[in-house]
């Protein structure tokens, strides 16, 4: 008797306590959540405010240098305009250059890491493992090592300072990063594949008919990756198109180049800010709505090793 | 609780068998060849002189005269030596490569050997020897075979069938070849380019086209220990700073993003997809707009100092990325801000991961009476931990490399008085980008990599032959 009521008793009181820390958990969990939210939008956010700033000085110019206080006396889309009327840094310019080179760079790049990654997740040929291991090897030297020999190959084939030439350096290596989709091909059953061989299917019908209309996940989360790498990368851009050739530019060394750059200014701040909005905002809302894929294929890279 | 038993063998063991199993396949070709030519039938033996006469001798003679048009192509090439930008490719490349040039020029005697391109274009000679001897073997090996098909009564392959194959058994063939040539120009050529760079004096002084460089063997890797000038005096403090950085990185980053993805993943948070889009902005955000809006933002007289400055916390602006002492606050503030740009990631892959936990595990436990505390440390974390064992090691090898934060955030600075390419925050890479891109101290960059390679290849070599992926793959399909 004693004891189920001793029982009973602390049921109750873990229930009590299990409330307990169930509000603690949604009230503090939230907080913290809040917290953290805006110390990750808090640049962005700055950013994005500093591109509608439009003050003027006593002698009626815009101040576009980077200010003490967080928020503009006045809003405009002034940056906006001057971004586009700016004769040094053609910002319409590179971001139509952008567009071309990414295009590209995603068409041929998704080929080649579909490709490789299904050759070597479902084919068996003799130099496999050999492939395996030279890939895995030249994956581990720095990538900006062998950036100059690059850029003189390109020379050698009259090419620098081209766009074709930047598309050639983004994708043509593409086939190393295969390991996202090799783990996604991996997880196809084999059986499904011989049963197909049994019907007299070859193997390119095979990845035809049966393979790629299944991997809708990995050729976006492939397209998105080798799309946005263009949008992001200022280093080859700059090495290989050089800061001179301003016309060829891509946006993000042209953006970089606005605040570092030979002709650099600091009163350009807020054109900066202006033109991060307009390279930002495209990828986010691709990004955002193609997050789904992203989230599949950055665990199932994680998980393979 | 038993995980997948992962059985071990000594990853020595493993490159043992790696360099063993290259040595046999040497050896094998030379057995097959010396067999092939005593019994191959006449096309086969002549094969071996005139490529494609085996085929001729089968009858078969589209393959044949792609064959002997192979080996015209290669003949000339190597005899004619066709110059490209004043450079030639074939038997002389070769001759250059080991002189890297003689004829130094004078001011008025037009152009001199360009020792660059001169050993470029030697390793492009070796490449195109290789590929011949590639594809002499292979024009020997269709003989033997058809040789050997004769023999059995069997028909040979038509060309049409060749074709055909390329498609079915060897369509790993069509699909490889475009993506492989694309990595042999853009990344296998001018990495062991860079290699030989390292055994080079080609440095700032030396202005390609101009000035000749010569080999140097060894030397640029004894100065680290023995010589003076930048890379002795440089070299240790930062391989200190790049294997500190990784290892903050790394375990910063993994330990929060863990912590975020449990909170958001807890039963009680709500507007879970809120919360996660909000982190995969930065994902989304291009980092040299996010890092240089948070290096103005903390710029001495920034936005944040001011805002300190009024809330009376400090009387000066503090410079968080540029203190010219030691160093030791703007390395402070790389590795916290790497946390921002680092967690986005983690908390996505332990978002996954946690919602892929085998439930019978939770239900096992609940059952032998485990509260939640027992659950979370004995269940949820353990698993965690291993399945992402081989990604915290990755991460660690990406860490050494990782570029963008450090360029964007500091360029490497503050400097060392000196006057060294190296300032304080510079890793292993931004230093090797400096003294390639910016000082033309090629040698120096090329050495840098290589010993970069060096400590990426040993974490990796231990990842791969540790993670369960690499040992159950062929058990696994």
């Amino acid at each position: 008797m004693m004891n189920t009521q001793a029982i009973e008793q602390n049921k109750k009181k873990r229930m009590g306590s299990l409330k307990r820390e169930k509000y603690f958990t949604i009230i503090f969990g939230h907080l913290l959540l809040v917290v953290l939210a805006v110390i990750w939008l808090y640049p962005i956010l700055w950013i994005i405010l500093q591109s509608f700033r439009v003050e003027y000085n006593d002698q009626n110019q815009l101040v576009g240098i980077v200010v003490s206080h967080y928020f503009p006396k006045g809003l405009g889309v002034q940056n906006y305009v001057n971004l586009f009327n700016n004769s040094t840094f053609v910002f319409g310019r590179w971001w139509l250059n952008t567009l071309f080179v990414s295009f590209f760079t995603f068409i041929i790049s998704t080929l080649f890491v579909l490709s490789v990654a299904y050759v070597m997740s479902k084919l068996k040929f003799k130099s496999r493992k050999v492939f395996l291991s030279t890939a895995i090897i030249l994956g581990l030297f720095p990538g900006f090592m062998s950036m100059i020999a690059i850029y003189y190959i390109l020379k050698a084939m009259s090419l620098t300072g081209s766009l074709p030439a930047l598309i050639l350096v983004y994708s043509a290596g593409a086939g190393l990063g295969f390991y996202v989709g090799k783990g996604f091909f991996d997880i196809i059953p084999n059986s499904l594949i011989e049963s197909a061989r049994l019907d007299g299917c070859t193997n390119a019908g095979i990845f035809a008919k049966i393979i790629l209309p299944m991997s809708k996940p990995i050729i976006i989360y492939t397209a998105i990756t080798t799309f946005m790498g263009p949008w992001m990368d200022f280093i080859f851009a700059k090495t290989i198109i050089g800061e001179k050739n301003r016309a060829n530019l891509t946006v993000a060394f042209g953006l970089y180049s606005m605040i570092y750059g030979e002709q650099s200014d600091s009163n350009l701040f807020t054109t900066f800010a202006a033109g991060s909005v307009l390279v930002a905002l495209p990828i986010v809302i691709l990004f955002i709505s193609m997050q789904k894929y992203y989230v599949e294929g950055v665990t199932a890279g994680s998980v393979k090793g | 609780m038993e995980y997948p038993n992962t059985k071990k063998k000594n990853f020595f063991l493993h490159v043992g068998d790696f360099f063993l199993n290259i040595g046999k396949g040497f050896v094998n070709r030379f057995v097959k060849f010396g067999t092939r030519f005593k019994e191959g039938s006449l096309g086969t033996k002549m094969s071996h002189f005139i490529m494609g006469s085996g085929n001729f001798y089968h009858k078969r003679i589209t393959k044949g005269i792609i064959y002997l048009l192979l080996q015209i192509g290669f003949i000339l090439i190597m005899v004619l030596n066709p110059k490209v930008n004043n450079t030639p490719i074939g038997y002389k490349a070769i001759v250059n490569f080991f002189t890297l040039g003689t004829n130094e020029g004078g001011l008025f005697t037009g152009p001199t050997d360009n020792s660059m391109l001169m050993l470029l274009f030697g390793v492009v000679t070796f490449g195109i020897i290789g590929i011949f001897i590639f594809t002499w073997n292979s024009s020997i090996k269709s003989s033997a075979l058809a040789d050997q098909l004769k023999k059995e009564g069997k028909p040979l392959n038509t060309f049409k069938d060749d074709l055909h194959s390329l498609i079915d058994e060897k369509f790993h063939l069509t699909m490889l070849t475009p993506a492989i040539l694309g990595v042999i120009m853009f990344t296998i050529l001018p990495t062991i380019f860079m290699i030989f760079i390292a055994f080079t004096d080609y440095d700032s002084s030396v202005i390609a086209g101009q000035h000749l460089f010569n080999w140097v063997g060894f030397k640029n890797f004894t100065n680290i220990f023995t010589g003076k000038g930048e890379i002795a005096v440089r070299f240790i403090p930062v391989l200190t700073w790049t294997l500190i950085w990784a290892f903050f990185a790394t375990f910063t980053n993994y330990f929060g993003g863990i912590l975020v993805a449990l909170l958001i993943n807890n039963k009680h948070i709500k507007f879970k997809k809120v919360w996660r889009t909000v982190f995969m902005l930065t994902i989304a955000i291009p980092q040299f707009i996010s890092l240089l809006a948070i290096r103005l933002l903390l710029s001495k007289s920034g936005p944040i100092n001011t805002m300190l400055i009024d809330l009376g916390l400090i009387k000066e602006g503090i410079e968080f990325l540029g203190s010219a002492t030691n160093g030791i606050v703007p390395k402070i503030m790389i590795i916290l801000i790497n946390i921002w740009v680092g967690i986005p990631f983690t908390m996505l892959m332990t978002s996954g991961i946690l919602m892929n936990i085998p439930q019978d595990l939770y239900e096992a436990a609940v059952i032998d009476g485990a509260n939640r505390r027992q659950v979370f440390f004995k269940i949820t974390l353990p698993y965690v931990i291993f399945v992402t064992t081989p990604y915290l090691i990755s991460s660690f090898v990406g860490n050494i490399t990782s570029f963008n934060i450090i360029f964007l955030l500091t360029g490497g600075g503050p400097a060392v008085p000196g006057g060294y390419t190296a300032g304080r925050t510079d890793l292993l890479v931004t230093w090797l980008y400096k003294l390639t891109i910016d000082e033309g101290n090629y040698n120096l960059g090329a050495v840098i990599g290589i010993l970069t390679f060096l400590i990426t290849a040993t974490g990796t070599l231990l990842t791969y032959r540790r993670s369960q992926a690499f040992k159950e793959e062929d058990a696994f399909q």
